[in-house]
């Protein structure tokens, strides 16, 4: 055997899970096709400027000294410390709806009340949500999936409420459309408001810098612009590891990060009907702008902005390139960082409709570009100053880009509505992580790999 | 090793894994995650631990026999006689 344990695909959980067994001195070795780490969770350089791609903010922020948490957990697990991320809060957040605004920070209380204040008859309510979130176990691999919706709309008596409530969850990891699965939504509902959000000062590079630094300390390999083509299967096993390049690869186990269909599609014994799980649809168009100015000079002080204009929240893949009628602004110069970031900047992310994307012509998708970037600005600036004599660049990104770089069919930036929670595949040796096995968001999808690198590794071997 | 010094590497992994607990007055008789706060992940780490270590496989079908301090220095007495 090469190695003990291969891992496709060098994003938050591959990563996570190869430090997790490279420190307890398996021999892992983990491909990238692309030539740059991260995944869905990526950087890129444009114009001499440095930009994200994905993070947004890590969600599951609790201030240090906090130790039964997401994030303390995953630090712990992966022997870092809580400064390695250097992570500084946000400033304040809205979720901004017709004729109505919750605001939430990192105090969960100051949330609460902000329900308490705006829907007063729902206050009991609320309560009643609050303890049902309290009593779930989130995290049992073993739980049977139930509507988010149902279980809300049963308590919550305002539909109102009920969507202002999912908006941020739904946008921050949820692979379903117009429902959630209440496990992922009690995920995301502490990691946005009972936690908190955070970032980096150096954006998403600060986390992967960490996590690759103390991958190839603990002995770990990583082979960049490597991909594979197919997994060799025999009697119930992957066999060997066929890379682009003619090498063939042995490996004892294999994770692999690369989405559940997306990996079966390499087994030489793949077959569609074989497979019970649906394919993703949600994506996303995000419109980078750069402005001349910080945007608090024009009076814009929230961190996220979470928004919707119409008399429903709907989460779905649009029947139009881009949906403007909800969407997130994430204003990456409002966290509370020690020096201001280089430039003024706003991210405007919107549902999208990969098929559309993907059917233009060169040249009909930049001008498409072109012209649902300023149908979304006109949009947007209903929700914050109009900031758009201030733009002095702009880059957007589609499901197409999406899936170009992360490989996820349909651009699907949270995979798979059904989650292969236990990570099982029919074979015995090949195992899911990250996206696709069910723990969303960066933390998330550090925890997936961890929790599948501890219970098909490290536990059995 | 005595299990007298078993029972000191044991509580030492467990400082390296929870620095911030106070381990002195641990229970023998008691289950570990019981008295101090340690998730499934982190007593987990204590068996990587013994295995980084001093080479011990405890099988995933043990784990509950280390559960205690006491069950742990039993289980591991002539597992780590000869280290």
């Amino acid at each position: 055997m090469d190695y003990d344990v291969l891992i496709i695909g060098a994003g938050m959980s591959g990563l996570a899970a190869g430090i997790r067994l490279a420190y307890y001195g398996k021999r892992v070795c983990i491909v990238e096709k692309h030539y740059r780490i991260g995944g869905l969770n990526s950087f890129y350089n444009l114009g001499g400027r440095k930009f994200d791609i994905g993070l947004h903010a890590m969600t599951n922020y609790v201030p240090k000294g906090v130790r039964l948490a997401p994030l303390p957990k995953l630090l712990r697990q992966l022997k870092l410390k809580a400064e390695d991320f250097a992570l500084c809060p946000q400033r304040i957040s809205v979720i901004r709806f017709p004729n109505k605004t919750l605001r939430f920070n990192n105090d969960f209380d100051f949330f609460v009340q902000e329900v308490v204040d705006n829907f007063p008859r729902q206050a009991d309510n609320f309560q009643k949500l609050l303890k049902t979130i309290f009593e779930c176990d989130e995290l049992n691999l073993y739980a049977k999936p139930i509507s988010a919706r149902e279980v809300v709309s049963s308590i919550i008596s305002d539909p109102l409420l009920i969507d202002m409530i999912f908006c941020p969850p739904m946008f921050y990891g949820n692979a379903q459309e117009n429902d959630m699965e209440f496990g992922q939504f009690v995920i995301m509902f502490k990691s946005i408001f009972c936690e908190g959000l955070a970032r980096p000062q150096a954006g998403i590079r600060q986390i992967l810098d960490v996590l690759v630094k103390k991958y190839k300390a603990c002995g770990g390999e990583l082979k960049m612009r490597c991909t594979v083509t197919s997994l060799k299967c025999a009697s119930d096993r992957v066999e060997s590891i066929l890379l682009e390049n003619g090498a063939v690869l042995t490996a004892d186990r294999i994770l692999s990060s690369a989405g559940y269909v997306e990996t079966m599609k390499l087994l030489t014994d793949y077959d569609s009907s074989k497979l019970n799980c649906h394919v993703g649809q949600i994506s996303f168009v995000e419109s980078i702008l750069i402005l001349n100015k910080e945007p608090t000079e024009m009076g814009h002080n929230t961190t996220m902005t979470f928004y919707n204009n119409s008399d429903r929240f709907d989460h779905r893949k649009p029947d139009e390139l881009v949906d403007v009628s909800s969407g997130v602004i994430c204003c990456p110069n409002n966290f509370q960082f020690k020096n201001p970031l280089p430039e003024g900047m706003l991210r405007i992310t919107n549902l999208a409709n990969f098929d559309l994307w993907n059917r233009l012509s060169e040249e009909e998708y930049k001008a498409q570009k072109a012209a649902w970037l300023e149908t979304t600005l006109k949009e947007v600036v209903k929700f914050v100053p109009d900031f758009r004599d201030s733009i002095i660049f702009t880059d957007i990104f589609t499901p197409k880009t999406i899936h170009k770089f992360a490989g996820h069919i349909n651009g699907a930036v949270y995979g798979t509505p059904n989650k292969i929670k236990t990570g099982k595949t029919h074979l015995d040796n090949l195992f899911i992580c990250g996206t696709d096995q069910g723990f969303l968001g960066i933390v998330g999808a550090m925890l997936s790999g961890i929790s599948m690198a501890n219970l098909h590794v490290l536990q059995k071997t | 090793m005595t299990k007298e010094k078993i029972k000191s590497t044991i509580l030492e992994i467990i400082a390296q894994i929870i620095p911030d607990e106070d381990l002195s007055n641990l229970k023998g008789d008691v289950p570990i995650r019981e008295q101090v706060e340690l998730d499934s992940m982190d007593f987990l780490d204590i068996i990587m631990e013994l295995r980084k270590r001093y080479g011990i496989e405890v099988p995933e079908d043990d784990y509950m026999q280390l559960a205690t301090l006491d069950g742990s220095i039993a289980y591991l007495e002539p597992r780590m006689k000869e280290l």
